[in-house]
């Protein structure tokens, strides 16, 4: 890592925990939005990871959302040690879902999650591993935008 | 039209008392689905839904919706009200179904009107 970061910052997310869903993606729309970010690439940044951490918590068993914003980006990193995904392709498939009744019951699990991740990102990149979990990396230019 | 004309429109009672609803919106995302609104809705948008969890709240928050209705005559828990009310978005509960509140809305349009 070559860039200057201007703010970091790493947040837990527990597998299963549905209740706390969403905190750690509304803690980081927060930070964000208080660094003076354009609001349209703070929406993107918050969209990407919620939907990752959601994915963490219906999937897998533990996982972290860590956060970098440099002067010209938004990293987000998304990993979690979980069943892995089999078939990546199959995966980013809109519509195609492995979503169980209960995360359908909260209004999820329609088989958009990965594509729209990749929907408001500049950058997408996934590592699965069957058996020991996923990997995110996404990242937002920003190129020094504010609100 | 604001918040609270479309509060009128549907008899809707505002459920996160002290929030202004003089807001100015122009366009609705009615869905239960969180992962479409989440793929699919536009900034600045209401959400209307049936559904009365967190993640509404949640997801409202994180796609800059400017309030939520919830329909059919449900209630969400103090819980998520206290969570809407942390977030300063507005909560409104209508007894209309999601097909009569949206048509409600639509025939009040300018262009619509009888």
């Amino acid at each position: 890592m070559t860039e200057t970061a201007s703010f970091q910052q790493e947040f837990k997310v527990k597998g299963g925990d549905f209740s706390r869903g969403g905190e750690a993606s509304c803690e980081i729309k927060n930070l964000l939005r208080d660094l003076g970010l354009d609001p349209h690439l703070v929406r993107r940044a918050a969209i990407a990871c919620y939907e990752a951490e959601m994915n963490i918590i219906m999937y897998a068993w533990q996982g972290r959302l860590d956060l970098l914003v440099t002067p010209h980006r938004i990293r987000i990193i998304a990993e979690d040690k979980g069943p892995g995904i089999p078939d990546i392709k199959q995966a980013m498939r809109e519509g195609y879902s492995t979503a169980t009744p209960e995360m359908r019951e909260l209004g999820f699990g329609a088989g958009m999650g990965l594509a729209n991740i990749k929907k408001n990102t500049d950058t997408f990149r996934i590592r699965s591993k069957v058996g020991h979990g996923t990997r995110l990396e996404l990242t937002i230019k920003t190129n020094g935008r504010k609100a | 039209m604001t918040l609270q004309d479309i509060r009128l429109l549907l008899g809707g009672e505002l459920l996160t008392l002290g929030i202004d609803l003089e807001t100015e919106c122009l366009k609705v995302f009615a869905s239960d689905l969180m992962s479409d609104v989440l793929a699919f809705s536009e900034p600045g948008s209401i959400l209307m839904t049936g559904l009365v969890n967190t993640h509404v709240v949640r997801t409202a928050c994180l796609v800059d919706a400017l309030g939520i209705i919830v329909v059919q005559g449900k209630r969400p828990d103090t819980a998520v009200v206290a969570e809407a009310l942390r977030n300063r978005v507005p909560i409104i509960a209508t007894g209309c179904s999601m097909f009569e509140a949206c048509s409600r809305i639509c025939r009040s349009l300018p262009g619509n009107r009888p």
